[in-house]
Order: structure tokens, then sequence, then C-alpha cells
């Protein structure tokens, strides 16, 4: 789960990262408010979960809270690169000497965690990489060990950070790997970590990720979800526990194995082509269980799109057995009734195949096609959407 | 011969009393894996029943060690336990411990990863199906009765997709499919098993098996290039991921330009991988090898 800016200063600032006071706001006026409260010159900056924000008018310095507000005015409901402003943070303006970079992530190639630091902040750091890869010190961080103070020094001084600033910024490195391992995130990025003109370093912004498998130990993290930007399909479909994915198309699709469900979207993408681009609708994985109430849920999410024109169900009996399967979509189409209202392709594979594709003749619901292969079902699908 | 697993393989299960670890040490005993013992402290010293068979109870992995021989320990505990679980599993040095577990924190998996490093134990996992060498012994809850034993090796990151290719290719036969995981971090890697493969004299082609996120794929495309002289044939699945969501398996996100099907299909083809365009099409590449 990625985190808003503002959200994660507030992450940083509990752990004891020094940040500027500051506040989230949903209107102008509560924008005007929160000027008036740091009673300072202010920087409105839009609340979203994408880069470039400046460049698209998205951040506005304020002289005054009457002027914060006109900026709030701006910024709010401003589309950036497809997403909505819906909230702006105001913090307290400051004057910049020198901006740094730090940042820990996972590094999944090496299986390891990762510091990244930098003299050269404020930039993407994405560039940096590839124009400067010298400027920017990568020191690997030993999960069974974590960061201390002579660990943060070792980061601190490759990424060659000048004296005045050296304690300062190996403390913040400490406090950052606090946040980084307490609060279970795969991400924790400062850019730019800055100097102000009086030698204080800061952290002005940050980019946090947080692990969602890690939810068990950190209930807090609930209220972080954006649960406004949220997909209604998905969120339904998560109130049902299920595994879905909105996608824009018009084939819904129902599998088991997350491998299998990315497959059977390709599968279809491939054989859409012949009817003038058909695509899937969604990624949705009911997993090796499969039983008839998971296959309803699964199917009334689907059918509640309005883009769907088919629906392609693709399970391979493996654990559960196929016949085990086809009675759990006779069931379930039982269970919605008259909801039920689009064509259904089955393709069965695996485990008593041939007892699962009799119960599904047998039933001989008007909506089910079976369809022996997954290339064919998946052409059948595509066909009836098209 | 096969990999990692044989029918010489004595198999423990770390959370034989739950109920996915009593359904699964089930299966894995029907198809003859020889499951020797289980692990829970609070039930230590009794016995679980499977249909006849008794299995006793340990209460740490090392006890089970030392009482029965077990070399490999499958673990089933909820994420919230995992980590310790594998820990004590790493510091028993047994030779493989093969986590099922879906869901483990990433902070967890990478900490047992660093644990595991300079010891004796190989980690399968987690978030994976385990491993099979039909006919000889089942780790995991891959099911046994859709193939049977023969010439092909498997390495995946998905469950379902090895069922459905040892499915399409069960008379031909596999000496190990091994489902390495779809987690950011894992243990086993799919250049590993292309390692043991190639040393393998019963495996005589292997299927390879990627999807969306990380860069295992392209790994694995130099490594095949430079010491695979087996055929290999390939299949990668989320050519329509969309961008920056995560398709069901934590690993499976498509990061800017990294992790897409695309890249990884290229580079496997660059490295002479036949790369499928649809799983049974890999099969069908597969079939034109090793006949049949």
């Amino acid at each position: 789960m990625d985190l808003f800016e503002y959200q994660a200063r507030d992450l940083l600032a509990s752990h004891g990262v020094p940040v500027l006071p500051g506040g989230v706001a949903e209107t102008p006026e509560e924008a005007e408010a929160i000027a008036r409260e740091i009673s300072a010159p202010v920087v409105v900056k839009a609340q979203v979960k994408v880069g470039g924000r400046g460049k698209a008018g998205g951040v506005k310095l304020a002289d005054d809270p009457e002027s914060a507000k006109a900026r709030a005015q701006d910024i709010l409901g401003l589309d950036i690169k497809g997403h909505i402003t819906h909230k702006v943070m105001v913090a307290q303006a400051s004057d910049i000497a020198e901006e740094y970079y730090f940042s820990y992530l996972l590094d999944r190639s090496n299986r390891t965690f990762l510091a990244m630091a930098s003299v050269e902040g404020g930039v993407e750091i994405e560039t940096l990489a590839v124009e400067r890869p010298e400027a920017l010190a990568r020191i690997p961080v030993d999960a069974s060990v974590g960061v201390d103070a002579q660990k943060a020094a070792e980061i601190v001084d490759a990424a060659g950070f000048p004296a005045e600033v050296r304690d300062q910024v190996i403390a913040i490195a400490v406090q950052l790997w606090d946040v980084f391992s307490k609060e279970d995130a795969t991400l924790v990025e400062i850019n730019p970590l800055a100097k102000a003109p009086d030698g204080t370093v800061l952290a002005l912004d940050a980019k946090v990720t947080l692990d969602e498998n890690a939810s068990f130990r950190h209930g807090e993290h609930d209220a972080l979800e954006d649960v406004a930007a949220a997909d209604p399909l998905e969120a339904a479909a998560k109130e049902k526990g299920l595994n879905y994915v909105k996608l824009e198309g018009e084939v819904g699709i129902i599998g088991n194995g997350a491998g299998l469900v990315m497959s059977t979207l390709d599968v279809v993408a491939y054989a859409g082509e012949e009817f003038g681009g058909v695509r899937p609708a969604n990624f949705l994985d009911i997993g090796g269980g499969a039983s008839a109430q998971v296959m309803a849920d699964g199917l009334a999410v689907i059918l509640s799109d309005p883009a769907v024109k088919s629906v392609f169900v693709n399970v391979f009996g493996g654990i559960t057995a196929c016949d085990a399967v086809a009675d759990g979509i006779v069931s379930a189409l039982g269970l919605l009734g008259d909801e039920a209202t689009k064509p259904l392709v089955v393709r069965l594979d695996g485990n008593n195949v041939e007892e699962g594709r009799r119960i599904l003749a047998e039933a001989a619901h008007p909506l089910v096609t079976v369809v022996d292969t997954m290339d064919g079902a998946a052409r059948r699908a595509a066909e009836l959407a098209a | 011969m096969s990999i990692f697993l044989t029918e010489n393989s004595k198999v423990i299960v770390q959370g034989i009393t739950g109920s996915e670890g009593r359904k699964h040490t089930a299966r894995m005993l029907a198809s003859g894996t020889a499951v020797v013992g289980g692990v829970n402290p609070s039930k230590a010293g009794q016995t679980v029943d499977f249909d006849g068979t008794s299995v006793p109870v340990f209460g740490t992995v090392a006890e089970a060690m030392k009482e029965t021989g077990a070399d490999v320990t499958v673990v089933f505990v909820p994420p919230k336990f995992a980590k310790g679980a594998v820990i004590e599993a790493i510091d028993a040095q047994i030779g493989m411990a093969v986590v099922i577990t879906e869901g483990i924190p990433v902070h967890d998996s990478t900490y047992f990863w660093a644990h595991a490093q300079g010891g004796s134990t190989r980690i399968i996992g987690p978030n994976c199906p385990g491993l099979i060498s039909p006919g000889r012994s089942n780790a995991g809850i891959i099911p046994a009765n859709i193939t049977q034993a023969g010439k092909i090796g498997l390495v995946s990151k998905s469950g379902t997709l090895t069922y459905q290719m040892m499915y399409e290719l069960r008379d031909i036969g596999f000496s190990t499919a091994v489902g390495i995981g779809g987690d950011p971090v894992i243990g086993t890697t799919h250049i590993d098993c292309l390692q043991a493969f190639q040393d393998d004299p019963e495996t005589e082609a292997i299927v390879m098996i990627g999807e969306i996120g990380g860069d295992a794929e392209e790994r694995a495309a130099d490594f095949i290039k430079a010491n695979v002289t087996k055929p290999v044939v390939g299949y990668v699945a989320g050519f329509t991921a969309p961008e920056g969501k995560t398709m069901g398996h934590a690993g499976a996100i498509v990061s800017g330009s990294a992790g897409t099907a695309a890249a990884k299909q290229e580079a496997l083809e660059a490295a002479g991988v036949k790369v499928g365009k649809t799983p049974s099409e890999a099969a069908r590449l597969m079939r034109e090898i090793v006949g049949g």
C-alpha cells in the first residue's frame, strides 16, 4: 500500500524524524485554517500517489492564509496524470540550502534491504541513478542485523554527506530504519532530505509503501487505506474476501490460482484480437478451494460489472477435483437465479474432469457453454463478448 | 534421480495439527511420501492418525530430526508464526524447509533468508505449492495424481500453472517439479533449479514458468545462456497486467517498465529458450523436443 505524502509525514514524525509543521485539508477553508495556525508562509501540495505534481501545477507557495485558501482552491480537483486531487497538504514553507536524498527499500533481486543515499537530492532518483550513478551510494542492509548508528555512519559516509550535517543525517538514518522495520515498509524514501539555511536537516517530502501482508500486526494501518479511491467493484470484492482487480475489458474472468488467472487474461487478450480487440474485464482468483459460495460471490461481482459481456470460468482441478468445481458452478448459478444474465464459458481440466463435464452437461444451464481447452474456451468467450 | 527430493527423503510437517497441515499430510502420505513426524510445541508426545498411519508429534524440529532422521520439513504454520518456525528449522540444520504459507510479511521472509545464509538449509518458497518427484516423494500441496515420473524438469512461480503443465505433459512425466513461490523474496530460485536440472542425469529437458514482477526470469535467461545445455521451454504469465497492480501473488507487480512479461519473454528467447504464447503452446513445444 502506497501512502499519501501527509500520511508518510505523520508516520515519520511519530518515529521522531524531523519534519515541518503542517496538516491535510479537503477544502480551501481547512487549508486556510491550517495556514493560519502555522502563521508563516506555507506550501500547498496536491496529495496524489503519482510523481510530477510540481510540473502539473500541484505545488504552490502561499504567503498568507488567504492565499493558501486560494491556492488550495486551484489545486483541489486538479487532474494530475489521471489522479484527481481530493486533498492538499499545507506545510510550513522552508528555504532550502541543500537538497539530499535518502531511502531504504526492498531489493528483491538480492533478497536483502538496500539503503540509497546521495547529496544530490531533489531530482528524480531514477534519473540520477542512470546519469550519475557514482553520486548515489547503494549499501546493502542485512535484514537480520538492521541499521544502528555505526551502519548509518557507513551509509552516510559512502554518500559523502558534508561534515556539518553528518551527525544529523546519521541520527535521521537510524530513525528512518525504525520507520522501515517497525512499520513493515518496503519503501521509505525521503526526497528531498533538505538542509535549511540555519543548518537543520529535515524530511521535506516522503514516499512510503507498506507491506499489506504485515497488516495482521498493524491494525492502525487500516485507517491509511484510501477507501474513496478504490474501484467500487474492487471494494465489493474485497468485502467478500475475493482477490479481484478491475481491468478495462469485456470478458469477465474467474479462475483458481494467481498464475493461471494471469495466464487466462493473456490468452483471452490474444483471442480477443480476432474479435475487434476484446479484452479481459478483471482478474479474479478464487483460490484452490473454490466452494460453491466463493464461486457464487465471484460470479456476483463479475456479473455486476456493466462492462462485462461474457464470463470465462477457467479452473484446473488439482486439490479440489473438477466434479466438486462443477457442482460449485451449478449451485452458484442456482444461488444467483435471475441475477445470472450473461453467457458463461467454462473450461475444466485436471482431476475427475470427465465427471465434472458430465455434471455441467446434465445441469444444461442455458447460459453455460463447456469448452475442453483453455485456448478454445478463451476464443469462445471473446467471440461472445464481441 | 530427481532434484532436492528423493524416495529417501524423510519429511516432517510443521503445523501438522492445523487443518491445512492435516489435510495435506494425508495427501502426501497417500502419494507414498515418507512423512515421519510433525511438530507442534503444545502437542508434543501425541500422535496424529492418517487413515491407519500414525504420525508422532514432536515439540521441536531438532527433536523430530533426532528421533526420525528427518531431512525435509514442510511448513504450514500461519503467517504470524512462520518466521519463528522457519528460523527454528534453520537452526536445527535441516536439509530443506518447504514454506507453503501464503501471506508472510516480506520483512520476515527477508529476515529468515538472511538468517539461512552460511547455514545448511535449502529454503523453498514461501507462498509456494512445494515440490514433487513423482512416484518418489511429495513435499507440499501439489496434487500427485495428475502426472507421473518421467524426464522433464519443471520450475515455476505459480502453483496452478505448474499443475496445468504437469497434467498436459503427464504421458511424458516429470523428474521433479518445483513450485518456487510467488513472493517478492523467495529462497530457492529459477537459477538454483535450472542448475540442479542441468546436473540431474534423469532430466532431459526443462520447463520454466515465470510471471510478471522482479527480474528473476531475466537473470535465469543469462544463466541459461552461460550454463544450461539441456533444452528449455518457457512460459511467462501477465502480459495484460496493468502497471502498479498486484496480481494475486504478492510479487506479481509491474513497476514502471520493470518486471513486464514482454521483457522476460524477450530475455528468455535471446537465451535460446522456446517461449510458448499460452501454457498449451509451451506444452506443445516441449512435446516436440522430447517426443511423445
